[in-house]
């Protein structure tokens, strides 16, 4: 039961982060129609904006403190964060340790520009031409961001901790009665995750703007005919969808250090959600995620490894394969949408 | 002549002529001057660029002509490896049957792989192939390689070693890939001037097979077949409305692929016999798409022409550094050498793949057609054949691109 449990949290860890992504595919993918191969790019800008802050936050200067000696017998040299200097050690030593989530609020309007700047600059022109060359044009402006990231910051993973409250692990277990210890980071990516999940959904259900994007996507030109400009909004949702990944980004940090191809090898596996999930059904994307996160981690119990080998590597894949062959449209996949 | 019309054969001629010739045309610096490092006529890379030919020729076949866009290609390479190297193991190092196997062993895959994939078309289609590929390679980096049934030997590579059986395996023969006795590395140097070129073995191994899959390339382009696959590329919905079941032939489009990738596959394990995993990853299907993209999909010799390109760039522009760079840029003022360094810097070495992102970009955005459009545009404009024929240039242009 412990060890159900304990996989439970770990499927639903991993699946926050796929829904995440899948969320943003599908919001642009139902209201612009691209299928946006860049994604998993605007995943790891997030993580680096993490990288970023935490580097501009450490920034400090070097003073010689004459009373103490280094391990050479020099004067030690002590560095001081001009955070600190201002804000004094207290205050300043609290920023940076809270960088990671102080992050969310400096990548929230970095993502929004990069999410306008990537539609207008470039997808806008390929709304005309095939799904092929959207995917190509997108899998080259990956490459780029990726090789643009690396040149800046390098191949190497760099470790963004999270703050020390929540670096600890916590006995989720003690509700249930039983010993179940998790680290307290990923319970907060998943929280973070349903309240980032929970926005989105709350923002297209109860807002005007989320109404006349949902009628976008039904029937794009009747929605222009109305007189209402239907490309601004979708241009706004691209950078809310951008947003999303990017905050993904930003709280995946601290589980796993980021690296300039982390993007990537999420990618992969997001497309695979979407598609579990029915493309261009925003319900469909994170179900899906959270049940494939699921089912990876059941898959990677050591019974499931002995009676099976090798199936928490290809598990998602599997599924991926018989729900396409079986029910094509995906879980809850809409009539209509790609069917070509 | 061969079944070609003229133009054709010309064409044909040419790439014979550029693939014998490669070790003279690829080396035009002299090897003590500086630019040698420029000099791409080494064995080692030739092979790359038939090779990787080869395997985009396959893949054309596939996107370029019947419209499918495979993102999981790299799954034949790396099989067509595997069974070549397990060829190796177990008769002898002789390339013949490893090639025979791995063609076979990958169009058999391919076959069950299409056979499942092409039940949905389009981006389904991609993401189908893409899971596959990436099932394969999570297979064969991690389960096929557990000590019981050892297939593929994970993250090592699979390799020949001294306790493998190579049953037809002699003593006279090297311990080398080789085709009956003669060693795939087996190269002369010739001497002319300044010049040193390298005649390899294994490169004139693999550009016969090069011209013998450009061969059959043409042929399939031009045959009953080949337009049966254009008509599905343009709209495969009505031409299903005309009563043709076009599974078939996309199935045996995508199977003709699979088979190019795995004589592609077989052929890197002739010139090196090492077989990873990592030759299946999705990276590798990506470098296949970006080759075919950027020669220019749908064309015959676009794919060759882009998989030279890429090689090359892999293999010179990334090993360029900054001494490199301070000695072009040395004419130049002190200050302005720096600029001039500090602005190249990022898009050469290690950043080669920044420039080949960039490139690819361009010609996706600008030059849907690959660089043969490039050089049809660039032709025309020279030639002023826009001015003379400007009023039936659209309908004149649009099949010519589709060549």
């Amino acid at each position: 039961m412990d060890a159900i449990l304990l996989q439970t949290l770990n499927g639903l860890d991993k699946g926050s982060a796929y829904a995440l992504i899948a969320l943003g595919l599908t919001l642009i993918f139902g209201t612009l129609g691209v299928v946006n191969f860049a994604h998993g790019a605007l995943f790891m800008i997030g993580a680096f904006c993490a990288v970023t802050l935490q580097r501009v936050l450490s920034l400090s200067y070097e003073t010689i403190d004459e009373t103490q000696k280094d391990f050479l017998g020099n004067p030690l040299k002590v560095k001081t964060p001009y955070v600190e200097s201002w804000f004094g050690p207290d205050v300043g030593g609290a920023i940076i340790e809270w960088s990671v989530p102080l992050a969310l609020l400096f990548a929230i309007p970095i993502m929004i520009g990069v999410g306008f700047a990537m539609e207008r600059g470039l997808i806008k022109h390929f709304y005309k031409r095939p799904h092929a060359d959207q995917i190509l044009v997108t899998f080259g402006l990956a490459i780029v961001l990726q090789e643009v990231v690396k040149y800046f910051f390098g191949a190497n993973p760099i470790q963004t901790p999270p703050p020390d409250a929540l670096n600890g692990v916590a006995n989720v277990g003690i509700i249930f009665g039983m010993d179940i210890v998790y680290p307290v980071w990923r319970l907060v990516y998943f929280l973070f995750s349903l309240l980032i999940i929970g926005a989105v959904f709350a923002f297209l259900q109860f807002t005007t703007f989320g109404m006349v994007v949902r009628a976008g996507m039904a029937d794009r030109e009747t929605v222009g005919l109305l007189g209402i400009n239907i490309d601004r909004r979708f241009t706004i949702m691209f950078g809310i969808a951008a947003a999303v990944a990017g905050l993904a980004g930003v709280m995946y940090g601290p589980i796993n250090a980021p690296n300039y191809h982390m993007g990537m090898d999420f990618l992969v596996l997001s497309f695979v959600v979407v598609v579990v999930g029915g493309m261009g059904s925003l319900p469909g994307a994170v179900l899906a995620g959270f049940l494939l996160g699921i089912l990876e981690s059941y898959a990677s119990t050591t019974w499931a490894t002995t009676t099976i080998p090798g199936i928490n590597q290809i598990i998602i894949y599997l599924v991926a394969i018989v729900v396409l062959l079986t029910r094509p449209r995906g879980l809850m996949g809409r009539k209509g949408v790609m069917e070509d | 002549m061969l079944g070609l019309n003229s133009k054709d054969f010309r064409l044909f001629l040419v790439v014979i002529g550029l693939t014998l010739f490669a070790p003279v045309l690829l080396n035009p610096f002299p090897t003590e001057s500086g630019l040698a490092q420029f000099n791409a006529g080494y064995p080692d890379l030739m092979q790359r660029f038939v090779i990787f030919g080869i395997f985009a020729i396959g893949f054309n076949i596939l996107f370029g002509l019947t419209g499918y866009l495979s993102f999981g290609h790299a799954a034949f390479l790396g099989v067509g490896s595997y069974a070549a190297v397990w060829m190796f193991k177990l008769l002898s190092y002789n390339v013949l049957p490893a090639i025979a196997l791995s063609v076979i062993v990958a169009a058999i895959f391919s076959l069950a792989i299409g056979f499942v994939s092409l039940r949905r078309s389009g981006i389904y289609f991609s993401i189908l192939t893409l899971a596959f590929a990436q099932m394969s390679f999570a297979l064969a980096y991690s389960v096929l390689s557990n000590p019981k049934f050892n297939l593929t030997n994970g993250e090592t590579g699979l390799q020949v070693y001294n306790d493998d059986p190579q049953i037809f395996h002699s003593d006279r023969l090297p311990d080398l890939p080789h085709l009956f006795g003669l060693s795939m590395r087996a190269s002369t140097d010739i001497a002319l001037g300044p010049w040193t070129f390298t005649l390899n073995a294994g490169y004139y191994l693999s550009a016969v097979f090069m011209v013998a899959a450009f061969y059959i390339a043409i042929r399939l382009f031009r045959s009953p077949f080949g337009m049966m696959l254009r008509a599905i590329k343009t709209n495969q919905t009505r031409l299903n409305y005309t009563g043709l079941n076009s599974r078939p032939y996309t199935l045996a489009a995508f199977v003709i692929s699979g088979a190019y990738a795995g004589l592609a596959g077989g052929l890197l394990a002739a010139m090196d016999p090492l077989a990873g995993a990592e030759r299946m990853q999705w990276t590798a299907s990506g470098e296949v798409v970006l080759m075919t993209i950027l020669g220019g999909a749908g064309t015959l010799i676009g794919p060759i022409l882009g998989s030279g390109l890429i090689k090359y760039f892999e293999n010179i522009f990334s090993k360029i550094n900054d001494d490199v760079l301070h000695s072009w840029f040395a004419f130049m003022p002190d200050g302005l050498e720096d600029a001039m360094v500090f602005i190249v810097h990022p898009f050469v070495g290690k950043g080669w793949h920044l420039t080949l992102g960039i490139v690819f970009m361009l010609v996706v955005i600008f030059l849907p057609g690959g660089l043969v459009e490039g050089g049809q545009r660039l032709w025309r404009w020279i030639t002023g054949a826009n001015r003379k024929k400007s009023d039936d240039q659209d309908t004149k242009h649009a099949p010519h691109a589709a060549e």
